[in-house]
């Protein structure tokens, strides 16, 4: 306790001594995953906020931008530590990032207490949507269970009357779950939740000989990283194509395509999918990304850059509203919340949570003009989908 | 419940044991003859699997993969076995976990450093890559059908290797009794450098037979199953090839018939939704509670060597 007072009061002394005038740069911390496998995720992020400070012409209201990336190494305590470091920098004024739940889970508490405004990447933990809401943060991304809450109603509107589920025993694979049954009114004929962990699950044999048993019309399942190629291949080699149709959440994209059409899994063509963006969204903002990003670094982005992307310029709207001023945070937050930028989804606004209200979008795996596998719009599931959670957010 | 299943599912069962018995030969011999812990026996799997993929996807042909691919990975084991390992037969238990901890770390970061942080894809010629309906109306896939004969065939070779022949002798001689077959005249030095080639061939055609499952061979694949793999040498009992094979069809086939019916057991106890949640915590801990439950009754293993 008094180790904690001491530093408080050494922290308190710094900050007054400090000049009151902001910097000459806009300084952002960016945490993500940057080693373990999970880094391509990572590293996605990462390409996608290089190339919207290059599109930014480098400068927000005549500041530089400097970026500090940091490496949560898919670990909450690793991220933490990373958040109260560029937490504890007076002249960063934003931290963003966060693929994982748990990892911003256990970062907010640090940045929020510093005054500092968070500003989540991809993790969409309902606890942010709902009860701990805060002023200061905001999303790019989604609420956990709005996907699979789209996928509920795309299963419903495809006539699909009964189905069986798969995903991994972890919070996330539970959310998942809980949003498709929420929405599909059809009958759940079978559930699987699979080990996750360090050694997840790989070999789904048993699960897949129980889903073609249970006669199920359509099978929904949520793996993302390899497992979800692991499954694919597994579908096809069972022979399940022909008996049931897969449907998936956060299992298919432009990460995880390119892999697959490696491995020749053909299986996954033709399949449905849902999102709130795609690369094929049509507009300016969003082609001008896919179109520099595939000349950049020659593959297709996935949602998880066009998330990261949208930060960069979210940012400059707000800080150019307020000419800069970087200590008028009251500004700042109000033109956050206004969501007054050019997003690669298109036009949407912010929710009292601070959560988009956005629509949702059903896509389809197909093979491009160029012969890659890509994810194609089919049709628009939800427009302005709030997330369920807005009730329980007291702002 | 319905017959289908159930046979769908004893036959998957009966390929995660065949599976973990090519993992476990090497292990156990490793184990029993040459009285060495190999924790870094997992990485020979990795190793088989990435050599094989590699030549698969040059080649273009998997069983080109398959045929080059296993003796590379004897050729790793045995060099690893001559430059590392036996300055390490004299030293206790501890040190070997600690060196060969360190060579783990060794190979996945020269795995990480050959082949990059992305996995490398195996692709199945399309023979393989498909389903066969046997008779009853039972679906399985056919590269599960391969792994069960291709395993059946390596345990009929181990077992006529081992029993039959005068290399088998000399194992079994060296598992009884190292000291006295050296004082008899064998030349235990290239015996080890053999055995412990063969085990890691072995691991290295386990890793390949994985992959072609999973699709991606991956940095660290081998560190997830090596734990099954040891828990089946201790339940066969160590040093014991026809134990080994025994534990293996039974972890096999417990580990999957838990998975398959675990959770409707559950579901006449408890709600629905526990038994879902509970369910596939405890099929991942069945064989564990089966290892504690055999060692209770049999501390030595199903088939302990006889001479000790």
């Amino acid at each position: 306790m008094i180790k904690k007072l001491a530093i408080a009061t050494i922290a308190g002394a710094t900050m007054l001594a400090a000049p009151a005038w902001s910097a000459d740069t806009v300084k952002i911390g960016f945490i993500t995953t940057l080693s373990t496998p999970a880094a391509i995720l990572g590293q996605n992020q990462r390409n996608a906020v290089e190339l919207a400070v290059e599109h930014a012409g480098g400068q927000i209201a005549g500041m530089d931008i400097e970026i500090i990336f940091e490496d949560d190494a898919f670990n909450p305590q690793t991220g933490r530590v990373a958040s109260e470091r560029l937490a504890a920098d007076p002249d960063v004024h934003f931290i963003g990032g966060y693929i994982w739940s748990h990892v911003l889970l256990a970062s907010s508490k640090a940045v929020l207490d510093a005054g500092k405004f968070m500003i989540s990447t991809n993790a969409g933990a309902s606890q942010m949507a709902g009860a701990d809401c805060h002023e200061n943060f905001f999303s790019t991304s989604w609420e956990n269970s709005q996907n699979p809450r789209a996928m509920g109603e795309v299963l419903n509107q495809r006539g699909v009357k009964s189905l069986y589920v798969m995903a991994p025993n972890y919070a996330a694979g539970k959310n998942m779950v809980e949003g498709v049954e929420a929405t599909f009114t059809g009958e759940i004929l079978g559930r699987d939740m699979t080990r996750w962990g360090a050694d997840a699950q790989l070999d789904f044999s048993a699960e897949l000989a129980k889903a073609r048993a249970s006669g199920a019309e359509a099978i929904f399942i949520f793996y993302p990283g390899r497992a979800g190629g692991a499954f694919i291949k597994q579908y096809m080699q069972a022979g399940l194509e022909e008996v049931m149709d897969l449907y998936t959440v956060f299992t298919v994209d432009g990460i995880s395509l390119p892999r697959f059409q490696e491995a020749e899994l053909s299986g996954v063509l033709g399949t449905f999918n849902t999102n709130y963006w795609s690369p094929d969204l049509d507009n300016a903002q969003n082609q001008r990304f896919v179109a520099d990003y595939i000349e950049k670094y020659g593959q297709i982005p996935s949602h998880y850059s066009s998330q990261a992307y949208d930060l960069v310029f979210m940012i400059k709207a707000a800080v150019e509203a307020v000419d800069g001023d970087l200590d008028d945070m009251d500004g700042i937050r109000e033109a956050l919340e206004s969501a007054n930028f050019d997003s690669v989804r298109g036009d949407f606004e912010y929710g009292s949570n601070h959560f988009p209200i956005q629509n949702f979008y059903l896509r389809e795996v197909v093979e491009d003009s160029e012969g890659r596998w890509a994810t194609q719009i089919v049709s628009t599931v939800y427009e302005n989908m709030e997330n369920p959670y807005i009730a329980d957010c007291p702002m | 419940m319905d017959y289908i299943l159930l046979v769908t599912q004893l036959l998957n069962g009966l390929q995660l044991g065949i599976l973990l018995f090519l993992l476990a030969a090497g292990l156990t011999l490793v184990f029993g003859i040459m009285d060495l812990v190999n924790l870094a026996h997992g990485s020979f799997y990795m190793i088989g699997a990435f050599l094989s993929a590699t030549i698969a996807a040059i080649t273009g042909s998997f069983m080109v993969g398959l045929v080059l691919g296993i003796p590379l990975a004897f050729l790793v084991g045995s060099l690893v076995e001559i430059s590392t390992l036996r300055t390490l037969y004299a030293r206790n238990h501890l040190d070997q976990v600690l060196a060969t901890f360190g060579l783990i770390l060794f190979f996945d970061t020269l795995v990480h450093l050959v082949w990059g942080p992305v996995g490398v894809a195996i692709t199945l010629p399309d023979y393989l890559d498909t389903s066969i309906r046997l008779p009853g109306d039972i679906i399985v896939p056919t590269i599960r059908l391969f792994i069960i004969g291709v395993g059946l065939l390596v345990a009929a070779f181990l077992y006529f290797l081992v029993a039959r022949t005068r290399m088998g002798m000399l194992i079994r001689a060296g598992a009884s009794n190292r000291t006295m077959a050296g004082a008899l005249g064998v030349d235990i030095q290239r015996l080890f450098t053999l055995v412990f080639g063969m085990g890691a061939a072995l691991a290295g055609l386990a890793g390949l037979m994985a992959t072609s499952i999973t699709t991606e061979a991956t940095i660290g694949m081998g560190n997830d199953i090596i734990i099954q793999a040891f828990v089946v040498i201790v339940i066969g009992g160590i040093g014991s090839i026809r134990g080994a094979f025994v534990a293996a069809i039974v972890v096999g086939l417990v580990d999957t018939l838990g998975r398959s019916y675990l959770d409707q057991l559950f579901k006449i106890f408890i709600s629905d939704q526990n038994a879902e949640t509970a369910a596939p915590a405890v099929a991942a801990m069945l064989i564990y509670i089966m290892m504690a439950a055999i060692l209770f009754f049999s501390p030595q293993g199903l088939f302990p060597p006889k001479t000790r």
